[in-house]
């Protein structure tokens, strides 16, 4: 009955886990029953088999019955399975001669009636006993993990994560697909709750991302390919021309003061349109790398061939202008990547109702962030597109936000930073504000001090959702206003609040191409978007593919220091993998039995991780056992059954549904 | 120094009689020495606030300065003088132009303000002197077998609560015990018994005097004890309607408690103005019945 | 059935209302009420009034002056300081219902049906004549004020405290010299000028 020929002692142990499998599945009478299964020689019951205790079981009992054989019933393996592995391992047998089955997430929380789920756990324990009595001992390989990292996105998470692990001494490769790294924190004007100026904390840890012997900073620039498996990362960049040469340039703007067009003409990214560049410029003054960027969309030159090219006269001998520069793709090798690749605000015309786009003085928080900066487009004044400073101005919160029509999450962030802008602005207008939230969220370190200086100050705090934002007048008062309509829920009133400015907090939403970038890095996302944690609570910043981490933002809606804090733990997560030097990777890789392959070729347009390839000399398939992710694609689809799989054999996937069915 | 500045405020003139009678009458016995303030006016109560704060606090200032002048402790029996006089004192402390404007009010009548006259009640003042155990050595006719609710009211709780921790104290309590009584326990000990309401928003005070004499009954109470002349007035004159309203029958007397102090120490009932209550208290009475059923 | 329409616009507010009742002593932190109802839920007469003290607090930093002053609940106040103990944010909830009956004395609210504000009124006389508050004299000008029935129904209990010699005693009514607290308050109310309801 069995691979290697030696009868199976098997020891079987089911667990309690407290109440939650006890709670349900009538343990005792699984234990009796798994005790008559054939090659049990000892089956237990135990509170927590993970305890210290409870896999002391594990090895005492390997010793004293001369178990060959381990089956643990307890919770999902992704949690456990390693412990128990590791306790076998202790107790002096191969560690994959042991096979965890979960009959907590697969059964006790999710079933009602307790007589079915009792059955259900001993078809379950009764096919880890048929397929353990299969499983062979193997020998995990052990792969080298390379020295240097990949970060990917340039904002607050990316530079704090790349700080920390120049600073480890390892190699760091940032690519930011903008001019410069800085990501939205760069277009903040203040902080909260402590209200210091974003750049003057941000623009130093910039410089020193730029000065870092160890960084490789590359902007203008997205990640393309990656290829290889953890401590192996192969990765293709791909660098926009920006028809600059980095290294020649030294900021000195002169170009663009020489530019033919003489006035700023084409709206400012940076500023999100309430400024005018032009086509060469600089998004602003402490852009890292220092260097004039050329738009190819707005330059004459590079969109008609015409120009009298005075940027390049500008330039002189100093020769950084290269209207010829290619797209250009390098090739990095890494060991770990973290990606960090941040969010993107809620585009308010999906809630027509707001205003946004319709009526000029309704803004979004992005935009207010840089009309309230001193190094914004008015120096920090508030003034409005027609030119006037408002008397009056409405925040609307949690836009885009907590609502099925649009997202249904909360995003954490703007309650704070409608109380911050709120504050901005009326210090510097002396507006009267008027915060419009559906239920105020401030916990955080500071926060709720924060709101309540807020309301010391006499902003407004209206609590209930705004219904609309018209300019269409009911009273005197109201002539040439926007007027918002809303219940004022703790007055229990409907309001209209005829107001000169309008501001929308945008909610935070996950990067448009976040799918495209998982699938680039094969991780997962939520559905709604969010870049998936191995484990909500214990292993935030993994991921499913080892090796490869997240930071920030695009994990999750996060505030900077929560995501300076995930940035340094996702550093140091990477670290500690490549500060050991090596891994083991899971021994459940395919297999090609060469006498059986017919040279086919089919395993190897389906293997999605390139793992196979074929060997010319001897007409068959090879598995690279590194890259193989043990999907079992190829072992199911070869024809000729030439392929199998590490701990997924025939005889163990085959005993296994037997004995559930059974 | 010539004992405590006595100062029994509007009430203790008229409907809460008994009260002074009955402060007058133990400290007298307990040899604690007391004597009126001359010439005292109006603390300005709660209803003086609704008319001008700052009035409200001169009212209050003139008696402060009076004690201040003659060098004793203020005693008030009161709590509503006992929260005013505190409350004006403390403000005056944080509120510096207030001060200033009643500082010179005064001044023009001669009088000095001072900053920390000492406001007392009497159960802080006999807890102290003669304190607890000297009382218990007095004690002539125990009260055994009485099951008494002991009735703190709003002002001596908060804001400026008497003790340290008014929600875990048992000053009151400790001297219901004292004079060998029972002590039932009472929920409702700090909550309102309506103040005015019962005279000009009638159905909201009838039902929190209501509120407050179920649950003592509730508790198989004799005898409710206040240490205010308001909620003393309230449970008693407006027991009647409020309980009959209710269907109820009982009622159930309601005393200071330094009428009960003094029955213990064995004052004759009429020095404690027992005569004047609407509803009587005779616990000889009540324990011979109880004792015979 | 009536229907009547309650749309609040902002003209119809005053702005400076919220202002001036934060200015009085206590009522400096009515800008942070978080509008958590702690006042109203520890409020052992919340559930007679109209509004409910957490929304007075709500409605008077908005600027709700006359709902505000037209309701029931400053004068169903007793006084009995439950909230302002459990406010998180230190507002004195007593302190600011004392600012708003102030403000609707002078300002001619109050309506007919409750009589704290008679009350009010008569202890103000009562102790400007006599610089003591004799229950006697207060209660007897008070239901005077509201109507003979108020008077007759209070009547049997008057006779039942005058039996037991309850009711102040003439002479201990007035102190020596009420002149000096008349005084006192006139000086004030000069200060103010004149201020006497």
């Amino acid at each position: 009955m069995k691979g290697n020929g030696e009868v199976p002692r098997i020891g079987v142990y089911v667990c309690d886990c407290g109440t939650n499998i006890a709670g349900k599945v009538r343990v005792a009478e699984v234990v009796e029953f798994a005790r008559d299964l054939p090659g049990v020689v000892v089956a237990r019951e135990y509170k927590y088999m993970c305890s210290d205790p409870g896999q002391d079981l594990i090895k005492r009992d390997i010793q004293e019955y001369n178990l060959n054989r381990i089956v643990v019933a307890s919770c999902s393996p992704l949690l456990h399975e390693h412990t128990f592995r590791k306790a076998t391992a202790e107790g002096g047998l191969n560690p994959y001669l042991v096979h965890h089955v979960n009959i907590r997430e697969d059964v006790s929380w999710v079933h009602e009636d307790s007589d079915e789920a009792t059955r259900k756990a001993k078809a379950i324990v009764h096919g880890a006993v048929l397929r353990v009595a299969w499983q062979k001992p193997l020998e995990p390989q052990s792969v080298p993990v390379r020295d240097s990292a990949l970060v990917v996105g340039g904002g607050i998470a990316g530079i704090s994560a790349a700080l920390t692990l120049a600073e480890a001494g390892k190699q760091v490769y940032l690519v930011e697909r903008e001019p410069t790294i800085g990501g939205h924190m760069a277009k903040f004007d203040k902080t909260f709750p402590t209200l210091d100026c974003a750049a003057c904390i941000l623009t130093p840890k910039m410089t020193a991302v730029k000065d870092h012997p160890n960084i490789t900073l590359i902007t203008y620039a997205e990640v393309e390919e990656v290829d290889g498996y953890v401590g192996n990362f192969k990765v293709k960049v791909r660098k926009k021309p920006r028809y600059v040469h980095e290294d020649r340039c030294v900021g000195c703007l002169e170009c663009i003061e020489a530019c033919v067009f003489k006035e700023p003409r084409f709206p400012n990214e940076f500023d999100l349109g309430l400024s005018k560049r032009k086509p060469v410029y600089i998004p602003f003054p402490q852009a890292v790398p220092p260097v004039v960027t050329i738009d190819p969309d707005t330059c004459l030159y590079l969109r008609f061939g015409k120009c009298k090219k005075t940027c390049v006269e500008a330039c002189g001998d100093r020769n950084a202008i290269d209207f010829d520069m290619k797209p250009e793709t390098l090739e990095l090798e890494v060991g770990t990547i973290i990606l960090a690749t941040g969010f993107k605000t809620f585009d308010p015309t999906r809630t027509p109702k707001y205003g946004y786009g319709r009526f000029p003085e309704v803004y979004t928080s992005l935009e207010i962030e840089r009309l309230v900066n001193s190094s914004g487009p008015t120096g920090g004044e508030v003034v409005m597109r027609n030119g006037q400073k408002p008397k009056r101005v409405g925040i609307i919160h949690c836009v885009g936000s907590r609502d099925k029509n649009t997202n249904p999450w909360c995003s954490k962030v703007c309650c704070m930073y409608s109380l911050k802008l709120a504050h901005l602005i009326h210090e510097r207008s002396g507006a009267e504000v008027y915060n419009f939230y559906i239920d105020m969220r401030t916990p955080g370190k500071g926060y709720e001090e924060f709101y309540n200086r807020l309301a010391k100050e006499g902003v407004h705090l209206i609590r209930g959702r705004v219904a609309e934002v018209t300019d269409a007048p009911l009273h005197p008062e109201e002539e040439g206003k926007l007027i918002i309509r809303v219940e004022d829920t703790n007055i229990g009133v409907v309001r209209r609040i005829p107001v000169d400015m309008v501001v929308l907090a945008v909610g935070l939403e996950p990067q448009p191409d976040a799918d495209e970038v998982r699938r680039l890095f094969n991780i997962s996302c939520s559905t709604e978007g969010w870049f998936l944690e191995r484990h909500p609570k214990l292993a935030p910043v993994e991921t499913f593919t080892d090796g490869v981490f997240v930071a920030g933002a695009c994990q999750g809606p996060k505030d900077i220091p929560e995501t300076v804090a995930q940035a340094q733990a996702a550093a140091a997560n990477a670290l500690a993998l490549m500060d050991k030097g090596s891994v083991e990777m899971e021994p459940n890789v395919a297999r090609v039995n060469e006498e059986l392959c017919s040279g086919c070729h089919i395993c190897i347009g389906l293997c999605p991780y390139g793992a196979i390839s074929f060997n010319e000399e001897k007409k068959v398939a090879e598995v690279n056992e590194v890259l193989c992710k043990g999907c079992g694609t190829c072992t199911a689809a070869c024809p000729s059954g030439a392929l199998s799989q590490n701990l997924f054999s025939d005889h163990e996937v085959f005993s296994e549904i037997m004995g559930v069915l059974l | 120094m010539s004992g405590y500045a006595y100062y029994p405020g509007c009430s203790l003139l008229g409907t809460g009689k008994s009260y002074d009678e009955s402060v007058r009458a133990v400290f007298e016995a307990l040899g604690v020495p007391l004597q009126e303030l001359e010439n005292w006016n109006c603390c300005g109560a709660t209803a003086y606030s609704s008319i001008d704060e700052c009035t409200a606090f001169a009212l209050a200032a003139r008696n402060l300065a009076l004690a201040h002048r003659r060098g004793d402790p203020i005693l008030a029996p009161c709590p509503n003088c006992y929260l005013v006089l505190t409350k004006t004192q403390r403000y005056l402390e944080q509120y510096p132009e207030i001060r200033q404007r009643i500082v010179q009010t005064l001044e023009r009548l001669g009088l000095n303000l001072g900053h920390d006259v000492p406001i007392r009640h009497p159960l802080q003042v006999l807890s102290e002197t003669p304190g607890l155990e000297a009382i218990r050595q007095k004690i002539q006719k125990p009260l055994k077998g009485l099951r008494v609710a002991p009735y703190y009211g709003c002002l001596l709780a908060r804001p400026y609560p008497i003790v340290e921790d008014p929600w875990n104290t048992t000053i009151l309590e400790d001297f219901i015990r004292v004079t060998g009584a029972e002590v039932v326990p009472y929920a409702y000990r700090t909550r309102c018994c309506g103040g005015a309401l019962t005279g000009v928003v009638r159905e909201a005070g009838l039902r929190m005097v209501y509120i407050l004499l179920r649950e003592a009954l509730r508790q198989g109470a004799q005898a409710v004890v206040t240490t205010c002349p308001l909620c003393q007035f309230n449970l008693e004159a407006f027991q009647d309607q409020a309980l009959r309203k209710n269907g109820i029958q009982e009622r159930i007397p309601v005393l200071y408690f330094t009428q009960l102090l003094g029955l213990a120490l064995g004052l004759p009932p009429k020095k404690l103005g027992l005569h004047r209550h609407l509803i009587p208290f005779q616990p000889q009475r009540k324990a011979l019945q109880e004792a015979v059923a | 059935m009536e229907i009547q329409r309650t749309i609040k616009y902002e003209a119809e507010l005053d702005r400076q209302f919220a202002y001036e009742i934060a200015q009085s002593p206590g009522a400096e932190t009515l800008f942070e009420c978080i509008q958590c109802g702690a006042c109203s839920a520890a409020c052992p007469v919340s559930i007679y009034m109209d509004l409910t003290p957490r929304r007075v607090i709500a409605m008077t930093r908005e600027g709700f002056k006359h709902e505000v002053l037209s309701s029931l609940t400053i004068w169903l106040c007793s006084s009995c300081y439950a909230c302002t103990v459990e406010c998180p944010v230190g507002i004195k909830v007593t302190d600011v219902m004392y600012a708003l009956k102030q403000r609707a004395i002078k300002e001619g609210y109050g309506p007919r049906k409750v009589l704290t504000r008679l009350l009010a009124q008569s202890f103000f006389q009562a102790v400007k004549e006599d610089g003591r508050a004799t229950e006697r004299k207060v209660m007897l000008r008070l239901y005077r004020r509201a109507g003979l029935d108020h008077l007759i129904r209070m009547a049997p209990l008057g006779l039942k405290l005058w039996r037991t010699g309850r009711l102040s005693a003439f002479g201990t009514e007035r102190i020596k010299n009420p002149a000096e607290v008349r005084t006192l308050l006139e000086c004030l109310e000069e200060q103010e000028g004149g201020k006497s309801p």
